[in-house]
């Protein structure tokens, strides 16, 4: 038999019977459920006079629009009555189908993908999917985890099965050592800018190599988080010590004889020397600088000492023409130094970067610094609960109000403003999220990814600058 | 789920790669708890000129004559033409309500987004994806024919129109569902009894898996 993928062994265990047409139906482990995707897929359940198959699969938190200030007054704190709607449904289905919810005042509640690996309830070789295309960062421990539509999320509660087609196998690998100041978010942005936004579709993306080894589980999962941005679906990460490390002790996690079963299976969870990939890419990671996205596109991205690219730098006319129009929209002049331009809000935080080390990536910056006088506001929105308690014991938040910024109650916040978090039309963001699609962070936003620490050196120089140099 | 045999109708012109879920419904609109409610918002932030929020009455909104969507002669359109990687970024199956809601049966592309692509077919929304060169001419024929319409006819997975003529390949299964308009999960409900012996094994193999007592 020819060698296994991470990604063939993981999905091997849980073909439940291939159907006629050669498509696999795929056993689910777990099913992570937030507000804003469920509601319709629990409507149909209750139509169908169906149940959820297998209710302690499931684990459910509002996060999308919560607001991040005032969290003590729970449901009855959120002003926007559609919103507010939104989590008293999610409320309401998750008592009548009995499924596992931190509520809004629960200090475990935060972004799905945050909760997730803190609690354990995301496992090595697990099947994970959750109604939001960024549960690829469950990936990062070596799971087969992406983001479904609202009828999957139905289809999973009534038989925790898909219905799937196996993507091929691609392989990135990232070798070197990450230069001081460049971090996982960094290094996800380079590969997209790289590959492109499309350049993992129909694959499921394993990254590799010393510079993702070296990584700690939270960085990998920023890594796999943005695998959905370079068009894969899944992105996974081999088991090794360090996701052994980061599991053992979790609350969901197994203990005792069962804990010896799972890590002897866990350490298995690696593709065999003679697998193959449809498809490598492989990078030198000590050449990757600082990166900061100029466009409305995540591949449309440069290093920090880099310009404002011209339509005429692209080859492709499809590309001229996208690199028009994001200049357009970002009101960006070609040949301008990124370091020339000037941001109006900052928002460190989402499921890509709101956990605790990429709070104290951005509080070494802020440390006896303060936010630039021309930047409107400095958001810090932990990812959950326990983010938020474990930043205030080590004392970060005290760090990050006398830089002058707010520090805030978790959720996605800024990263999709649904809540009141936003940027107000042509203001300019830097932001530690994943997209900077047109009006994503606010109707006429202007959003630039970056990593935690390039976010708090821009609110201090109150302009785009190399952490480097701070 | 509405059958999809055969469908003829009007092509819009969409000309930009990269069209995410952002830009086909916008987050406010995701308030909702109804699968319906989101076709006067579909492209809501390029379609008119004002900020658009959840509850407004689209008759008294701005419209940006500039968007495609507001051109007189694709007002009836039904089958959109778009370019690589359409439906890229967020999972919201709401785009593919918006899309099908606003009239549209079906969308041409080179290249579709893989979660987009799913939740498209769950809904009844025929994607077909066109190599480029063929794309391209259809673009072309729309620059110059107005009123310039197409059959697609998935029996025969078959697209012609005025001086047009392509194949397209569609996976057996998923040509099935759509033809007969299938509920996905109730073809999957006759698995029952092979998920529930599998699930027993996993349970052997893999314990950790399961929460007992919750």
């Amino acid at each position: 038999m020819a060698g296994r993928t991470v990604y063939d062994k993981i999905w091997d265990a849980h073909a439940v019977a291939e159907r006629d047409d050669g498509l696999t139906i795929l056993y689910i482990d777990r099913h992570l459920l937030h507000e804003v995707t469920s509601p319709q897929a629990f409507e149909g359940l209750a139509l169908a006079g169906r149940q959820p198959w297998r209710r302690d699969a499931n684990l459910a938190t509002p996060d999308h629009n919560v607001p991040t200030t005032n969290r003590a007054a729970g449901i009855d704190g959120i002003d926007d009555p559609v919103a507010r709607t939104q989590v008293v449904t999610l409320d309401e289905n998750c008592k009548r189908f009995a499924i596992e919810q931190f509520e809004m005042t629960d200090v475990r509640q935060g972004i799905v993908h945050v909760i997730g690996p803190e609690q354990g309830a995301t496992l090595p070789g697990m099947t994970i999917v959750c109604g939001d295309s960024h549960t690829s960062t469950h990936g990062a421990f070596a799971a087969l985890a992406h983001g479904i539509g609202t009828s999957e999320v139905e289809h999973v509660l009534a038989t925790q099965c898909l219905v799937q087609r196996k993507s091929r196998n691609m392989r990135i690998v990232a070798d070197g050592d990450l230069g001081a100041g460049v971090s996982a978010k960094d290094l996800i942005l380079a590969i997209i800018g790289a590959i492109g936004t499309a350049g993992a579709t129909g694959h499921a993306v394993e990254y590799g190599g010393s510079a993702v080894r070296g990584l700690s589980m939270e960085a990998r999962m920023t890594l796999c988080n943005m695998s959905v941005e370079a068009g894969g679906r899944a992105g996974l990460v081999a088991v090794d010590d360090t996701t052994i490390d980061y599991v053992h002790g979790r609350p969901f996690a197994p203990v005792g004889a069962l804990w010896d079963r799972a890590e002897e299976y866990w350490r298995g969870l690696k593709s065999d020397a003679d697998a193959s990939f449809d498809r490598e890419v492989h990078l030198d990671a000590s050449r990757i600088v600082p990166q900061v996205t100029w466009g409305t596109s995540p591949e449309l991205v440069l290093g920090i000492d880099e310009a404002v690219p011209a339509p005429e730098a692209f080859d492709d006319p499809a590309k001229r023409e996208l690199c028009e129009r994001a200049l357009d929209y970002m009101d960006l002049v070609p040949g301008t130094a990124m370091t020339d331009v000037a941001v109006d809000r900052v928002f460190i935080g989402s499921c890509t970067n709101g956990r605790i080390e990429d709070f104290r990536a951005a509080a070494a910056v802020l440390d006896g610094r303060k936010v630039a006088g021309s930047v409107t506001q400095a958001l810090a929105v932990p990812g959950s609960g326990l983010v938020k308690q474990q930043a205030e014991a080590e004392g970060l938040d005290a760090i990050f109000k006398a830089a002058g910024f707010d520090w805030r109650d978790p959720g996605c916040s800024m990263c999709l403003a649904m809540n009141d978090d936003r940027l107000y039309p042509r203001e300019r963001a830097a932001a530690t999220s994943n997209r900077n699609f047109e009006g994503r962070q606010g109707y006429l936003g202007r959003t630039h990814l970056v990593s935690p620490a390039m976010a708090a050196a821009a609110a201090v120089a109150g302009h785009f600058a190399d952490v480097r140099e701070f | 789920m509405e059958p999809f045999v055969s469908h003829t109708g009007v092509v819009v012109p969409l000309d930009r790669a990269n069209v995410d879920t952002d830009q086909i419904i916008p987050k406010q609109f995701l308030k909702s708890i109804r699968r319906t409610g989101f076709g006067d918002n579909l492209f809501d932030a390029w379609r008119y000129l004002d900020e658009g929020d959840i509850g407004m009455n689209a008759n008294e909104r701005r419209i940006n004559h500039d968007f495609v969507l507001n051109a007189p002669r694709f007002a009836d359109g039904s089958i959109l033409l778009a370019r690589d990687n359409f439906g890229c970024g967020s999972s919201r199956e709401h785009a593919v309500w918006a899309l099908a809601e606003y009239g549209f049966r079906c969308v041409i592309a080179p290249s579709f987004a893989d979660i987009f692509f799913t939740n498209a077919q769950k809904n009844g929304l025929l994607l077909v994806v066109l190599p480029e060169p063929q794309i391209d001419a259809l673009f072309s024929a729309l620059a110059t024919t107005v009123g310039f319409s197409l059959t697609v006819d998935l029996r025969g997975q078959r697209i012609d129109g005025d001086a047009f003529h392509a194949t397209f390949d569609i996976e057996p299964e998923r040509k099935r569902l759509l033809l007969e308009g299938m509920d996905d999960i109730g073809l999957t409900m006759r698995h029952a009894d092979a998920i529930r012996a599998f699930e027993a094994a996993h349970r052997e193999r893999q314990p950790w898996v399961f929460r007992e007592g919750v």
